[in-house]
């Protein structure tokens, strides 16, 4: 008697349920599994619930993968992501095929002036926002203190290259396991080829001349490379020419290396001392410079966008006005502490001083963002924007190519100068073929 | 005399020493052959399966654990498991994994019978030529066909749907199946069919009743196989879904990272996906052994 009473109402409450889920849209969201992105998937639970009417849907995947199944996506109209994971490179090359929805419109409340200035200049298009910057980075210098402090190093405000290699000889230790040096040897157009751009910028070169002729075989490219390949030889660390990003963090973070120049956004894993044995001992200074400070250090920002394909871009712009947001950093500051917040996007995160006792590394990474020029990297003129990288289509490949090419010499199965030799006529190749030169 | 009746009794002792040497000797030979091959054996397989076992051990690892020095020694701990678990819906992903696997199988299995069938008894000379053109389907690279087939799935809707990846794995199963199938069923003497024709089965029944039961380790191994290869596929899986239909593949691409370190909870997630099909194979490893080795000995 009571069961048949209560089934109608079950029936009803679960019809009741399924009428309000049916009115929360579901948006498709892409992104990759660094350590930001998974705070912001931990906090879906906060979004939705003071977005009622919008549900997410994770896809993580592998960086490389992710950008080729959205480019297959995008380029084909597919609309299976309604958020995408891009960065600085992506986002001006995708806006100007309009692929992705301009954010010209966005809310008085979520403060666009806020944002720094390099990192929204980077994500524009014609002057109008095409991505939110999620996080920013630059790169800067990491030393042990401890070491240094054996030797008898004192660094100085802005090293140089040739003190960096000076210091390196002088904190090389291989029977202790210490390489004086780690940098990135890994072949890809984001992992070796970022920091030997940065390298050969701060040289005195650059990838194209104003035509886009090729400039790998000019001397600043053979001096700069010449200079890298001795410096990982004589004081890296065992097969540095395997090492990305990632390994160089694992070999710091052991107290593997005296000195690491890399990404600012490694400040923060290396100051906790839960995932790193040396953080009472780091040190950082701004990236080495050598002929020029111009594009000596990078610029990067991993940034969510709406493709054009998506049937939902309101509830995607609510959600990535929400993520890249002053409340949103806050909301991870006090849920997940004030080092984990995603640094490098806006005026007010610097501002704050939770931010500012906790994180002590914050002033230098402002300083190095807000001095990293897209515009103008080189010291010589060149027609492309991007630090560590040159903003058109064709570089993801060439990049890759010549990153190889640049490990082959560090590796020494090619001596630097036919390194570079291949890396130009290769580079020449791809650009008669894409239609820069005759 | 005493000797003389020795003497022969000695050499008869002595040849059965000298025959029983040569016994031990050969024994000998054969314990020794035989322990070599089996070490051999172990070796082969010890390789193959060490770095499955390494993965298993290093999802057990903490992140700092796994990139330092090898080592077999360290405390075990389950810190990657809640971590991936606490990521991810595993149980969804393993579904469509399943559901697609045995899915696509299935489908492939029912295509393919027939046609190796056809191919196997009623043979014309292009048989050959066909075979061999099924297969030459393999050989082109699967990404040449990507924007084509991901344009038809997007115009079909079959983007992001279990139904789209089923019919992709078969497509793409469906040769090898065809092939093994086909020497399968060509092992199989013609005139037992002959014999239930003339008893008046019908080609259906003879199908039925004749050829499925007596080839059925050989299909049994051929399903296995083609469950195998559509589990661990990751190209059309990774590219043709995006949360609805992914499969564990996307479970696992999930957790590889370009900033931080990863390689304990991508081993602890790639343990997890492996791990039902691992116990599948174990279980049906006499089947597949006996159906990869049918027809071997003739």
């Amino acid at each position: 008697m009571k069961l048949t009473r209560a089934l109608p109402l079950a029936g009803i409450a679960a019809v009741g349920a399924t009428a309000t889920a049916a009115y929360a849209e579901t948006i498709t969201v892409a992104t990759v599994n660094n350590n930001d992105m998974v705070i912001m998937q931990s906090l879906t639970d906060e979004f939705e619930a003071a977005h009622p009417d919008i549900e997410l849907d994770w896809v993580i995947l592998e960086e490389n993968v992710l950008r080729q199944r959205l480019t297959t996506d995008i380029a084909t109209d597919g609309g299976q992501f309604d958020v995408m994971t891009i960065g600085t490179y992506e986002a001006p090359i995708w806006a100007e095929r309009g692929w992705l929805v301009p954010l010209n419109d966005l809310p008085e409340d979520y403060r666009a002036d806020d944002l720094l200035k390099p990192v929204r200049d980077g994500l524009s298009h014609n002057g109008t926002l095409h991505a939110l910057p999620f996080y920013g980075e630059s790169s800067m210098m990491f030393y042990r203190k401890d070491l240094f402090e054996q030797a008898g190093i004192e660094v100085s405000k802005q090293p140089t290259w040739e003190e960096v290699r000076d210091w390196a000889s002088r904190v090389h230790d291989p029977d202790n396991g210490v390489a004086g040096i780690c940098l990135r040897g890994k072949p890809g157009w984001g992992e070796n080829m970022a920091f030997v751009s940065t390298l050969v910028n701060t040289f005195g070169g650059r990838w194209f001349d104003e035509e886009w002729n090729p400039q790998i075989n000019s001397p600043a490219w053979q001096e700069a490379i010449q200079f890298y390949v001795d410096l990982l030889n004589d004081y890296g660390p065992a097969g540095a020419s395997s090492n990305g990003f990632n390994e160089n963090l694992a070999l710091f973070s052991r107290g593997n290396c005296g000195i690491w120049v890399d990404a600012t956004s490694a400040a923060g894993k290396l100051y906790n001392p839960g995932e790193s044995s040396v953080a009472d001992q780091l040190g950082f200074a701004p990236a080495p410079i050598a002929e020029t400070p111009k594009g000596s250090h990078w610029l990067w920002s991993w940034a969510l966008a709406i493709p054009s394909s998506s049937e939902k871009p309101e509830a995607a712009k609510t959600f990535i006005s929400w993520a890249t947001s002053q409340e949103y950093i806050e909301l991870v500051g006090e849920t997940q502490g004030w080092t984990s917040v995603p640094p490098g996007t806006r005026e007010s995160t610097y501002a704050n001083e939770n931010y500012q006792r906790e994180a002590p590394f914050a002033d230098f990474v402002l300083h190095a963002i807000r001095n990293a020029d897209p515009t103008d990297s080189t010291l010589e003129p060149s027609p492309y924007m991007g630090v560590q990288f040159v903003g058109i289509p064709e570089f993801q490949s060439i990049g890759t190519q010549v990153g190889q090419m640049v490990a082959s010499a560090l590796t020494g199965d090619s001596t630097v100068e036919q390194a570079l030799q291949s890396a130009q006529r290769a580079t020449e190749r791809t650009m008669q073929r894409a239609g820069y030169l005759d | 005399m005493t000797t003389a009746r020795t003497k022969p009794l000695a050499s008869t002792s002595n040849q059965a020493a000298i025959k029983e040497g040569r016994h031990a000797a050969f024994m000998n030979t054969a314990a020794r052959r035989r322990l070599g091959l089996t070490v051999l054996g172990w070796t082969i397989a010890g390789v193959i399966f060490f770095p499955i076992f390494w993965m298993v051990l290093t999802g057990f690892k903490t992140e700092a654990a796994a990139i330092a020095e090898p080592s077999l020694i360290f405390s075990p701990t389950l810190e990657s498991y809640t971590a991936v678990h606490g990521r991810a819906d595993y149980f969804k992903f393993a579904m469509n994994s399943v559901v697609v696997a045995f899915g696509s199988t299935l489908l492939a299995l029912l295509i393919a019978i027939p046609s190796a069938y056809s191919m196997a008894f009623l043979p014309t000379k292009r048989t050959k030529g066909t075979l061999l053109w099924m297969l030459s389907t393999k050989m082109l690279p699967p990404v040449g066909v990507l924007v084509p087939i991901y344009l038809l799935f997007r115009d079909v809707g079959l983007l992001d749907t279990r139904t789209g990846l089923i019919i992709v794995y078969t497509l793409m199963n469906l040769p090898i199946v065809v092939w093994m199938l086909y020497t399968f069923f060509k092992d199989l003497p013609k005139d037992i069919l002959e014999a239930g024709r003339m008893d008046g089965a019908s080609t259906l029944q003879e199908v039925l009743f004749l050829l499925l039961p007596l080839t059925l380790p050989g299909i049994a191994s051929t399903g296995l196989l083609s469950v195998i290869l559509s589990w661990n596929e990751a190209f059309w899986s990774l590219n043709l879904t995006s949360s609805n239909a992914a499969p564990l593949t996307a479970y696992i691409a999930s957790f590889s990272s370009p900033e931080g370190l990863f390689w304990a909870k991508l081993s602890a997630a790639s343990t997890m996906a492996i791990a039902p099909i691992l116990v599948f194979g174990w279980l049906t490893q006499k089947q597949m052994v006996r159906g990869l080795t049918f027809g071997a000995v003739k």
